[in-house]
């Protein structure tokens, strides 16, 4: 009732100045819609830059480095020990890339509830056969099924599709680079060599892009089946593991975990990839300061409208003040009519926040790097929107606070003795 | 005799600035109910001043105020603003209307601040003392809309709104001319005589004043007697 009194007040002098209350609100609503819009394309941008490489990439990747032992013969032998033992030309140990047990590994690795889910993968160097010519690359073996459901592959084929890897027998899909050089296309069969001089005919079931030149002309993808036929091994050699986590954060402290647990090698994304995280806080840095600045902005406007309306309304305090409003009602008044202008101008400004956003998610963005995207992508979170509001009302509110502390100061005798 | 509405003992005030200046000394005097007292006295001799004090807007001051019995030197800011919302009515010399507002609800907004009725018994109150004013027809017009005489009826009838034990006025025909002024003055010797209520009046018009039911002469911050 008193507060609805007090609001009714409030707007009441709003209209009084309503060409500057419409100004000081479209300056919330302009600072809020920029704030919106902004923070909407960065994050978006960043969910897609971030998605060409963290996506593709294990959280945590186990696997056996090539490296000499770390406990050499002479080490062991009793009589030596307590001396300082020099080895010179120190070789790697011959143990081969495979990982031992890695079906149970991978099980276990399941069963733990932090994990999304595990991968395996073959990987091997082979020589691609194109009349006397002999192209160098990559070829993944992969599971056609969880390679899909962790790393959405099928992103980034332009021809086919990852699933044909499992229906056609000694197939494989081949990196854009990879298929322009050796001029093939889908369909064809392609000749390789593996390290150990076997040679092979493979069927071409797909194209697939990530944009990155050095990747799509070494790299191509084959079923673990195929994959361990070319390369002569029983079923169960994997190279490699492949984690995803629930939460990218834990990759470091899990991924020296497993490492302890099942003794291989293993890295996280964060050391992978360390410049993308640092790319992302420095984007999401630039756009909340920009944000953050215009709403102060817009804060100040509302602070020099009400000092303005107090100046011109000094008549209204003070009789307000005399027939038994207190300090704190009159500044519940002026706070209120802040307020106002903040709520008024934070909705309009999320609707507006909201259709620059749905605008930039129209403007064609061609990319070869992303070949299922067409348009800019936008993150449409709600998040956002409630930060911007949130933001919004706290600005409001302190600029309406000084200058109600102003008017809650105002002496009614000075006013009305000086008339 | 019955209990006075309003007390003063020992009133001093001082002005600090430019140099410390004694402005009132030693005022005592004390106000019967349903009384028209007039204070009234040359430019600067402190009428004002003095009913500045009274009304509890100036809390800078020395001595002693009663108001119905209550200590008003030692209450607060919020508490000082309740006590002018329920036993102080204020007319001055300039209307104070707020333009934002229609007449009726000029006269409404310190019922609605106390909050004891409904708003449809404040707004039946409000048109009553508004059609006893004679500016019944005026009610729904903008305060900037009205002439002077009348806009000063309004800033009556928003004094009178809460019932208050005492209506004071600071010159409150200062700018009237004699017609709108004897209208004034009726309407204030109708409150006295009809509802008990007290009115207290400064002044520097003698025809206003020598017509009150009591004079109040100050000189030099003083009360001459």
């Amino acid at each position: 009732m008193k507060t609805r009194l007090l609001l009714n007040i409030a707007l009441a002098l709003l209209m009084a100045r309503l060409k500057q209350s419409i100004v000081a609100a479209a300056g919330v609503t302009f600072g809020i819609a920029m704030f919106i819009a902004l923070i909407s394309f960065m994050t978006g941008l960043n969910k897609m830059l971030d998605s060409l490489i963290i996506n593709r990439t294990p959280h945590i990747r186990l696997y056996n480095a090539v490296a000499p032992s770390k406990t050499q013969p002479v080490d062991r032998a009793g009589e030596f020990a307590g001396f300082r033992n020099f080895i010179q030309s120190v070789k790697p140990k011959d143990e081969g890339k495979r990982l031992y047990n890695a079906s149970r590994i991978i099980k276990a690795i399941r069963a733990d509830g932090r994990v999304i889910d595990v991968a395996p993968k073959i990987s091997t160097t082979v020589f691609f056969n194109s009349g006397t010519i002999q192209l160098s690359g990559m070829i993944d073996g992969v599971d056609v099924q969880l390679e899909q459901k962790l790393f959405h592959l099928n992103d980034n084929i332009i021809q086919g599709t990852i699933s044909d890897l499992g229906t056609v027998n000694n197939s494989i899909i081949i990196g854009k680079g990879l298929a322009d050089k050796l001029i093939v296309k889908p369909g064809d069969v392609v000749q390789v060599t593996t390290p150990d001089g076997d040679i092979a005919m493979l069927k071409i079931v797909g194209i697939v892009q990530f944009g990155i030149a050095e990747v799509d002309d070494v790299q191509s993808f084959t079923s673990l089946q195929t994959a361990q036929k070319l390369q002569g091994k029983p079923a169960g050699y994997i190279t490699d593991i492949q984690v995803k986590l629930k939460d990218i954060t834990l990759a470091p402290v899990v991924a020296k975990e497993y490492a302890r647990l099942f003794d291989m090698d293993a890295t996280d994304v964060q050391t992978a990839n360390a410049q993308f995280e640092t790319g992302t806080t420095v984007r999401n840095t630039i756009a909340y300061s920009v944000s953050v600045t215009l709403l102060v902005v817009a804060g100040f406007g509302i602070y020099n409208i009400l000092n303005m309306l107090i100046y011109e309304k000094m008549d209204a305090i003070a009789i307000l003040k005399a027939t038994g409003f207190s300090g704190n009602d009159v500044k519940t008044i002026f706070i209120q009519l802040s307020m106002v202008l903040g709520v008024v101008g934070g909705i309009v400004g999320v609707l507006l926040g909201y259709g620059l956003s749905l605008i930039i998610s129209h403007i064609p963005f061609e990319t070869s790097a992303l070949p299922t995207i067409k348009t800019y992508p936008v993150n449409f979170g709600v998040t956002y929107y409630l930060i911007g509001v949130g933001f919004a009302l706290i600005t409001t509110y302190l600029a309406g606070l000084f200058p109600a502390r102003k008017a809650a100061k105002v002496d009614p005798v000075v006013i009305i003795r000086g008339k | 005799m019955e209990t006075p509405v309003l007390q003063a003992i020992n009133i001093n005030k001082y002005f600090l600035d430019p140099v410390r200046f004694r402005v009132l000394k030693d005022i005592s005097f004390s106000i019967g109910r349903g009384s028209f007292v007039s204070i009234t006295g040359k430019s600067g001799c402190g009428k004002s001043t003095l009913l500045y004090i009274l009304s509890t807007m100036d809390t800078d001051y020395e001595g002693e105020l009663f108001l119905d019995n209550e200590a008003l030197q030692e209450k607060d800011n919020a508490a000082l603003a309740l006590v002018r919302n329920q036993k102080i009515g204020f007319v001055f010399q300039f209307h104070y209307l707020i333009e934002e507002f229609n007449v009726l609800k000029n006269v409404m907004l310190p019922a609605m601040k106390l909050g004891k009725f409904s708003n449809e018994m404040i707004e039946q109150k409000a048109m009553q003392h508004l059609k006893t004013l004679g500016i019944y027809d005026q009610a729904l017009k903008n305060a900037s809309q009205l002439s002077g005489g009348q806009k000063q009826r309004v800033a009556i009838a928003r004094a009178l709104i809460n019932d208050p034990l005492i209506i004071m006025g600071d010159e409150p025909t200062g700018n009237l001319d004699k017609k709108n002024s004897d209208i004034v003055f009726g309407i204030f010797k109708e409150i006295c005589l009809e509802n008990k209520q007290t009115t207290l009046v400064v002044t520097h018009d003698p025809d206003f004043a020598k017509r009150a039911d009591r004079i109040i002469q100050m000189e030099d911050g003083k009360i001459l007697l």
